[in-house]
């Protein structure tokens, strides 16, 4: 039996043979799709450029070269060079270190907390589920921006305080996400049987609820990357995520304010970039949203 | 009989899939006069495409071809889009399964049905009104001047397919296509609307296709029956001779039907292995 | 940065959310009772943001250069020494007396500087939403009357760069090209340095007051300065509003009663506009409202970038002087607005759809 025909096997024999199977199932579909490979592929280079950036800039990023400062995009310097002549290139690579830990700390926090309280309060249900999904609409009914902004004055300013107001304005629409799938399955027999079988609601929850949600879930965060990724970069514009010299995106944009109607590059150059990221996030979120779940969508 | 009404020589229907191009109308072949046809099969047969094909309303990735559609001597497949609108509605119409549905629910039903006699005629606005009401008598409706005034999501399934009705005949058509209208019905509305299509159609000299699932109610309902089974006709005979009938798909279906004061240990089941195959 | 707080996703109905409040809480009481808990929910977020975050809440209002006897008055005049539950009571009697503190950058009331403020943020969104509708909704129908066309293709990607090109970003870039290279538009701020001032403010809004008074020639100043800010707002909403627009309007070229339509012989036009389109012009102005609210958040950066003398640039100075009584009357009245706006279009929902009446 080939490779193949063992992944797409129409009856598994194992839970891991199912497992990969429906991935493979789904990245062959997604490949099929040539915006969700351009997407797949920006987040690889993403990827890539953040863990070679050593390798792959050819400057420092907080090097200073004062001779050099405000050049034009050149064989020498492809983005040009900012007011202290820094290589924006090279800046432009460290930066998507930043920009990934960002992406990834957030969803790291908002997504798991977000199915937490989701769950709880679909599983629950009653007075919980009134009360936790009761301020989840009221955070889903706020400005994001405006929340995230206003937790980093009180928290300072900072790309850790950045990271951690940008969770906590995220994780509503998960916990909306979470409740609704717990509630599909709360009354389904096999959860009515792992009950009897003496299972408690932790077991439950993490063993029979989180799984059904992945999926949802894996398409609303990837489509929610690129609105994390611009309140970064806004934050950062501001003045109030990443501070000087850290090499962030949204922040050198800020720098480069100053120089835009002369020195153009220096704001625009960064700017390509988190264009680029974004888009890429959301490409792949569009193609995986039409692969996961194609109803959701009106077209076909 | 003259020429006929419609002639349908050779008609396909295909769609693409991720696995190439697949027909669902394959090679159908018939003709019509000022009669009513019913074409019975079961559910992906294909007939609903079959009387969609006639009012050329396959979209995009689907196609259509045949060696001849022809409706009154109009080649269908040849006609541009502007042709198409000066027949749909006004030379053949079409009622379909769930009133529900094929209502446009932000619109009264007076104004749905008047746009269905405009589109095709211009007239003052009292006489539009008039015919509304009349037309809406004819189905039945006994205080039209109100029901007029109603949203689809007011009025009974029953009155919906009865509205429908009324905005498919009301610019009187030569052909009218009923797919499936009562299959949406609670029973005991199904032959009262099956009975206003009957003498509507009878009255004005229409030709008819009934599509259905329900063999019984077509061979009431109908002069001549088309059988179909994944995309092809298996059978065709006149209505008074289904006993006659000799492809044991159809068989199958007769068999299938319930006969009142029978009793039976067991419910028969089609034996699809006989004609695999054709 | 205008819509980022709607994900790409068309999924979540806009607007739902604050119809799952109204559906949560309608069993307890009326309109007026889930509009007041909400608000109450935004005082509780905005209290837990300046009371008990910030580690010491009496110098983020006060400032480091306080001295301590300015300290131990601001900190008696907060109400410091009260416990937690009282503290908040007379929060919300505060703010719903119209007591949001004084700003410490401006020394004002702080209800005073945004009631100054706002007109202008209310302008130049107004008019994006206005450029976002006259542009955005036509093309969605175009698109999805078309589906798979050259077209359709190009709309989508529009559609997705609306959530991928930051606002501050493209604002610097549409200034560097129209008003630096090209001179089509003023710069930044609402108007020419000599033309500043010489129209007293009535609405607040310089379009509508230069034209009350008959000066011509600062209206067309002041459209040549608003003009280009509203482009980049719009071109946020339209993205939004196209691929919303294309979405419901594919939902309702699927239905059968369009199939209906089509059978009656009424031309492609007509199918369009009055069977596909007439349905969902009720969700979109949950759509258009919900994006109204976003470009008043989006007018914070993009206030920044044009030194736009509104509410978001307000909040910005306020957030960088940390003036914590200020950012929180910022947030409080942009979240109330986007309350309100919600709301409003959840009852037109009910009033203009016959199917919810
Ligand atoms: N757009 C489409 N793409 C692919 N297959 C289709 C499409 N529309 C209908 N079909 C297939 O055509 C077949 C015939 O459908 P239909 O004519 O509606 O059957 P019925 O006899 O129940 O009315 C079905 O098997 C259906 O799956
Ligand atoms: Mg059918």
């Amino acid at each position: 039996m080939s490779t193949r025909d063992w992944l797409l096997a129409d009856s598994p024999t194992s839970r891991l043979q199912a497992n990969v199977g429906r991935a493979y199932r789904v990245f062959t579909a997604l490949m099929r799709n040539p915006l969700s490979v351009l997407g797949g592929a920006i987040i690889l280079v993403l990827l890539l450029t953040a863990a070679f950036a050593p390798w792959i800039a050819p400057y420092s990023a907080v090097g200073q070269d004062l001779a050099n400062r405000l050049m034009p995009p050149s064989a020498a310097h492809w983005m040009g060079t900012d007011e202290l002549g820094r290589d924006i290139f090279s800046r432009v690579v460290w930066g998507s270190q930043i920009t990934l830990t960002i992406v990834l700390l957030v969803a790291l926090i908002s997504a798991p907390l977000g199915l937490l309280i989701g769950a709880i309060a679909g599983y629950f249900g009653g007075w919980v589920d009134r009360i936790l999904m009761g301020f989840t609409d009221i955070f889903l009914s706020l400005p994001k921006l405006i929340l995230a902004l206003a937790f980093v004055a009180a928290l300072g300013p900072g790309i850790n305080n950045a990271i951690i107001a940008i969770a906590i304005t995220s994780w509503p629409a998960y916990a909306r996400i979470a409740r609704a799938e717990t509630l599909t399955i709360r009354n389904a027999e096999y959860i009515q049987a792992v009950q009897l079988a003496g299972g408690g609601p932790i077991r439950l929850i993490v063993q029979h609820v989180l799984p059904l949600c992945t999926s949802s879930m894996i398409i609303r965060v990837t489509l929610d990357m690129a609105g994390v990724i611009l309140t970064a970069a806004g934050l950062g514009f501001i003045g109030l995520g990443a501070q000087p010299p850290l090499p962030e995106w949204g922040a050198m944009i800020s720098r480069g304010r100053t120089f835009i109607l002369d020195q153009w590059w220096v704001a625009t150059m960064p700017g390509f970039a988190i264009i680029i990221v974004s888009l890429g996030f959301c490409f792949l979120g569009d193609g995986l949203r039409d692969v996961l779940d194609p109803k959701s969508e009106g077209k076909n | 009989m003259a020429a006929p009404l419609l002639t349908v020589e050779n008609l396909r229907v295909s769609f693409p899939t991720h696995t190439g191009r697949v027909e669902v109308v394959k090679g159908l072949s018939f003709t019509l006069g000022r009669e009513r046809l019913g074409i019975v099969g079961e559910s992906g047969s294909g007939k609903s495409m079959t009387g969609r094909s006639i009012l050329k309303l396959i979209r995009k990735p689907g196609e259509v071809t045949a060696d001849m559609l022809e409706f009154d001597g109009v080649d269908i497949l040849s006609q541009s889009e502007k042709q198409m609108r000066a027949i749909r509605g006004a030379r053949i119409s079409m009622v379909m399964q769930d009133p529900k549905f094929s209502l446009n629910p932000v619109m009264t039903v007076g104004e749905q049905i008047a746009e269905a006699l405009v589109t095709h005629q211009k007239l003052p606005r009292r006489d539009v009104q008039a015919r509304i009401i009349e037309m809406l008598h004819a189905v039945r409706i006994n205080d039209p001047e109100r029901v007029a005034k109603l949203y689809p999501h007011e009025v009974s399934g029953g009155m919906g397919q009865r509205i429908m009705i009324a905005m498919m005949l009301i610019p009187e058509p030569e052909l009218l296509i009923a797919d499936e209208p009562t299959s949406a019905l609670d029973v005991s509305v199904q032959a009262q609307v099956l009975d206003i299509i009957d003498e509507l159609v009878r009255n004005k000299g229409m030709g008819l296709i009934l599509i259905s699932h329900d063999l019984n109610l077509v061979s009431r309902y109908c002069d001549r029956i088309l059988v179909m089974n994944g995309g092809r006709v298996v059978e065709e005979c006149a209505a008074g001779q289904l006993e006659n009938a000799q492809h044991p798909y159809t068989r199958g279906l007769l068999a299938a039907m319930p006969v009142i004061n029978e009793t039976r240990d067991e419910l028969p089941v089609l034996d699809r292995t006989q004609w695999a195959g054709t | 940065m205008a819509i980022d707080q709607q994900s790409a996703t068309p999924e979540p109905a806009p607007g739902a959310a604050s119809r799952r409040i109204v559906r949560g809480f309608s069993t307890g009481g009326g309109f007026v009772l889930t509009l007041f808990l909400t608000f109450l929910g935004l005082l509780a977020i905005t209290f837990f943001i300046g009371r008990v975050i910030p580690i010491d809440p009496v110098l983020a209002v006060v400032g480091d250069r306080a001295t301590q006897e300015q300290y131990d008055v601001a900190k008696i005049a907060m109400g410091l020494d009260q416990p937690l539950w009282m503290q908040f009571i007379s929060y919300v009697g505060n703010v719903f007396t119209g007591d949001l503190g004084m700003s410490v950058s401006t020394g004002r009331p702080v209800i005073e500087d945004l009631s100054r403020f706002f007109p202008a943020t209310f302008e130049m969104a107004t008019l994006g939403i206005l450029i976002g509708c006259a542009i955005g909704i036509p093309l969605g129908v175009t698109a999805a009357a078309r589906q798979g066309s050259w077209l359709d293709q190009a709309i989508r990607v529009v559609g997705l760069l609306g959530y991928s090109v930051p606002a501050f970003w493209l604002g610097l870039v549409g200034l560097a090209l129209f008003y630096a290279r090209l001179r089509w538009v003023g710069g930044p701020g609402r108007l020419d340095i000599f033309y500043d001032g010489l129209v007293e403010p009535v609405t607040g809004m310089i379009l509508i007051d230069s034209l009350l008074r008959g000066e011509i020639d600062i209206f067309w100043n002041a459209v040549s300065h608003i003009i280009l800010p509203a482009a980049v707002l719009g071109f946020f909403s339209l993205a939004y509003i196209a691929r919303m627009t294309r979405s419901f309007m594919l939902d309702q070229l699927s239905q059968e009663f369009v199939t209906t339509a089509r059978v009656k012989g009424v031309p492609e036009r007509v199918v369009i506009w009055r069977h596909a389109f007439n349905p969902i012009r009720v969700p979109l102005i949950t759509v258009i409202g919900l994006s109204y609210a976003g470009l008043l958040e989006g007018s914070v950066m993009i206030e920044t970038v044009f030194s736009w003398p509104g509410i978001g640039n307000y909040l910005t100075t306020a957030l960088l002087n940390a003036d914590m009584n200020a950012v929180l009357g910022a947030t409080l009245v942009i979240g109330a607005v986007f309350i309100v706006i919600n709301k409003i279009s959840d009852v037109l929902y009910r009033v203009l759809d016959p199917r919810a009446r």
